[in-house]
């Protein structure tokens, strides 16, 4: 199943490369993972999604904590938080196109129904951006093709996460108060129970 | 300038060993070169006694070594390129166990960086996944306050090792040096480290109705100091103990209440008595695949409650029923008081009846037949120090196949940091250089280096450094002619295809006078123990050439894919003869 984990990291050369190589050594598939700034100068802020077996939660989890470059990791669900992802979509379009200029007016419409937006026009192409949940995106892109339309490229951020409600302050507190002073102990999300932990399912390796 | 009174401006290099003696290091194991050498001549400066080494990888084995003969950080220290490559092999080892080691590289500068300069390598990209965490520093004024934090990383929690790697243009620029403002933050704390109440309960709930407990002693007693709290929770509740071979000496093998090693090689009744119990307690131990076998088939009416510092280790092998996570002696410390009594020995008992047969069949118990056992030379080693009353002032370093089973089996460590060995990572060639560590840590201790033929010859260029530094360290080659442990695994598996096992040595005794090292050669059993008593007393470095059976076998063992209690015995009938090439 797919996993998305929200880690809180250092903003300092080389992090990146940590967290992809726990995921490699754990022989885990990342789907998408996305860096940037946070509301902390010196943290950065990412969203991995991997794909892993249910029970390896708990696992992934306390092996990126246990980077010593990790201030936070939080597993997300879909229910419980905002998981958006930007894209942008350039299409073959224009005079030259077979329909010509009434290929532009089709993509204007589509663009409509699914609230992307038009950010370039060039001769022979339309650029749409758009945001949404992959599911969303995943079905313009579909739309297009099937309305004949040739793809010239996609560029998608993978997926980004964020809490719902609550939560948010939750983590704000634990990340300490927004003039930056830092918390006298983070507070891991939620510890799991020890019944909900249960082993992982990696391929055994016990030879 | 800020602080230029104050503060003394110092170079990099000089700002590196003032915070080490600052850190308390007073040892250190090295090899200069290149990008390093800006370092090494401000050593004389200092007070650090710094032993050459005579390949990197002694270096790192040696520190580690040092670290768990003393508790304390071993240091050691190595060039840019080929230096920094030739320790990776020791970080993985001190990995592996938990062992805290800092490792200082030295880099091309700062300007060629990413330019495949001369003996330039990513000393910090290649040990990523070995290390606890490693740092690049390029600057003079980051070093004291990124060693201080390497430092910190390397001790706390589950130890580690941490490596420092430094340009050489940040040895050779100058900072002020303020060792108290170069601390590093406080240490913090796992979050998961919270020992729940509820858990706590639970835990004591599931001890009170056990009819069987066992607790399983691993390495984090050695590391948490939790000798005292375990003995005290096994009394309280006449709960037997097995060991993990890390865990060897944490609680004295010779207690009543021990049951000796656990796993592959693990005698037959502990390892019935895990299969057989209803709890088990694991302190500080990670249920490796050399302790639990067939995980389908591991302990399969016990409960199990796991002490542990490291939340990644919990239920990544076995599934636990109670999980505290924490300080090991910290979390017994909470559990103790709300401890039941009993004096139901029972269980105990029925362990104790189990181990018949078993007893009578060992090597130990078998009249000399004029054949000379690794078995009878590893517990004559034990002996000879017991009767001179050593055994608290010994320390056995063991090399890696065999032999170090047999160790395992037949020298009863009661003493915490009595056995060095490599367990994790099962690191050949370790023994002879964790030796001089340990030396160089307990000077005042015997130490034994207990070694195979085949690794011995790993790392043997170490002789050399013993010379130089005349470490009295004795070293018992056990010499049978065979990488011992492929051979047995070839003979149990592989129709004793014995491909690439066999192994020409040279006259070791030969190769310690080499080096001034007086050695002497034992085929018989009646010169073990005075030729041990003559190494012991000597107050050099001795080496002593034990030629034994050729073609002798670990037993019990458990094959690969069994379960714990599908063990083959020691064969019944004078099994040694039968495989042994009679004179």
């Amino acid at each position: 199943m797919l996993h998305t984990f929200v880690a809180l990291v250092s903003d300092k050369p080389g992090v990146l490369t940590r967290v992809a190589s726990l995921f490699r050594r754990l022989s885990i598939n990342i789907v998408s993972l996305t860096v940037g700034e946070s509301e902390r100068p010196d943290v950065s802020r990412m969203t991995i999604v991997c794909e892993a077996p249910e029970t390896a939660a708990h696992r992934i989890k306390a092996s990126l904590y246990k980077l010593e470059i990790t201030v936070d990791v939080d597993e997300v669900g879909r229910s419980e938080a905002v998981i958006r992802e930007l894209c942008l979509i350039k299409v073959a379009a224009g005079p030259a196109h077979p329909l010509g200029q009434h290929s532009r007016s089709q993509i204007f419409e589509l663009a409509t129904v699914f609230r992307a937006r038009v950010v370039d026009l060039a001769p022979e192409s339309i650029m749409l951006e758009m945001t949404g949940a992959a599911s969303k995106i995943e079905g313009l892109i579909q739309v297009i093709t099937e309305s004949g339309y040739t793809i010239l490229e996609v560029s998608r951020t993978g997926r980004m996460a964020m809490r719902r409600g609550h939560h948010t302050s939750r983590v704000l507190k634990a990340l300490g108060t927004p003039n930056g002073e830092k918390p006298a102990s983070p507070d891991f999300a939620t510890k799991p129970a020890t019944d909900e932990i249960v082993p992982n399912q990696f391929p055994d390796i016990h030879e | 300038m800020a602080n230029n009174n104050q503060h003394p401006q110092l170079t990099g290099a000089e700002i590196l060993w003032a915070t080490l003696v600052g850190e308390g290091t007073t040892t250190i194991f090295g090899y200069p070169g290149g990008a390093i050498l800006p370092i090494y001549d401000a050593l004389r400066k200092f007070p650090i006694h710094h032993v050459l080494v005579r390949h990197e990888q002694g270096a790192s084995h040696m520190a580690d070594g040092y670290a768990r003969a003393s508790g304390k950080v071993g240091v050691c220290m190595a060039t840019s390129g080929p230096g920094a490559t030739n320790l990776v092999t020791g970080i993985a080892t001190a990995m592996l166990d938990s062992i805290p080691v800092v490792c200082i590289t030295g880099q091309v500068s700062s300007k060629v960086l990413g330019s495949d300069a001369f003996q330039e390598v990513d000393i910090t990209g290649i040990t990523l996944p070995i290390t606890k965490h490693n740092y690049l520093v390029t600057r003079a004024e980051d070093i004291a306050a990124t060693v201080r934090e390497a430092f910190q990383v390397a001790r706390s929690g589950r130890p580690g090792p941490v490596l420092v790697d430094i340009t050489k243009d940040a040895q050779q620029a100058t900072a002020a040096f303020d060792f108290e403002a170069a601390a590093p933050e406080p240490h913090r704390d796992h979050p998961m480290l919270k020992a729940e109440s509820a858990a706590m309960q639970q835990a004591i709930e599931l001890i009170r109705t056990a009819k069987k407990p066992v607790i399983l002693a691993g390495h984090g007693i050695v590391e948490s100091g939790a000798r005292e709290q375990v003995i005290a929770f096994a009394e309280r509740m006449n709960i037997p103990v097995a060991s993990t071979l890390l865990g060897l000496g944490a609680f004295p093998t010779t207690h009543p209440l021990s049951l000796g090693m656990m796993g592959m090689h693990g005698e037959s009744w502990v390892n019935h008595a895990i299969q057989e119990a209803d709890l088990l307690l694991a302190f500080g131990m990670r249920f490796d695949d050399r302790v639990t076998g067939n995980l389908a088939h591991y302990a399969p009416n016990a409960k199990k409650i796991h002490i542990e510092i490291d939340p990644s280790e919990i239920n990544k092998n076995v599934k636990v029923d109670v999980a505290l996570i924490g300080d090991l002696a910290k979390t017994l410390d909470q559990l103790l008081p709300m401890l039941p009594t009993s004096q139901d020995t029972a269980w105990i008992d029925e362990i104790n009846t189990s181990k018949g047969t078993a007893a009578v069949r060992d090597i130990i118990n078998l009249p000399d037949n004029g054949h000379l056992y690794a078995a009878h030379v590893i517990n004559d080693i034990w002996r000879e120090a017991k009767a001179a009353g050593r055994l608290d002032q010994t320390i056995i370093v063991t090399d890696v196949g065999q032999h170090q089973m047999w160790e395992a089996q037949y020298y009863k460590h009661d003493a915490p940091r009595s056995l060095i060995t490599s367990g994790g990572l099962g690191t050949m060639g370790f023994a002879l250089p964790a030796a001089i560590g340990a030396k160089a840590a307990c000077p005042e201790k015997d130490v034994w280096v207990i070694a195979g033929d085949g690794g011995f010859q790993m790392t043997a260029c170490e002789l050399s450094t013993i010379a130089q530094e005349g470490y009295a360290i004795n070293i018992a080659v056990i010499n049978n002619g065979f990488l011992g442990m492929v051979r047995q695994w070839q003979e149990a598996f592989y129709d004793k295809n014995y491909a690439a096992s066999p192994i020409l040595s040279p006259d070791f005794v030969m190769l310690a006078g080499a080096h001034g090292i007086a050695g002497a050669h034992v085929s018989e059993r009646k010169n073990v123990i005075p030729t041990v008593t003559k190494a012991r007393t000597s107050g050099k470095a001795f080496l002593i050439n034990f030629q034994v059976e050729k073609e002798d076998g670990v037993y019990p063992m458990i094959a690969p894919g069994a379960a714990l209690h599908e063990m083959v015995r020691r064969p019944t009938k004078d099994p040694l003869l039968e495989t042994a090439e009679d004179k």
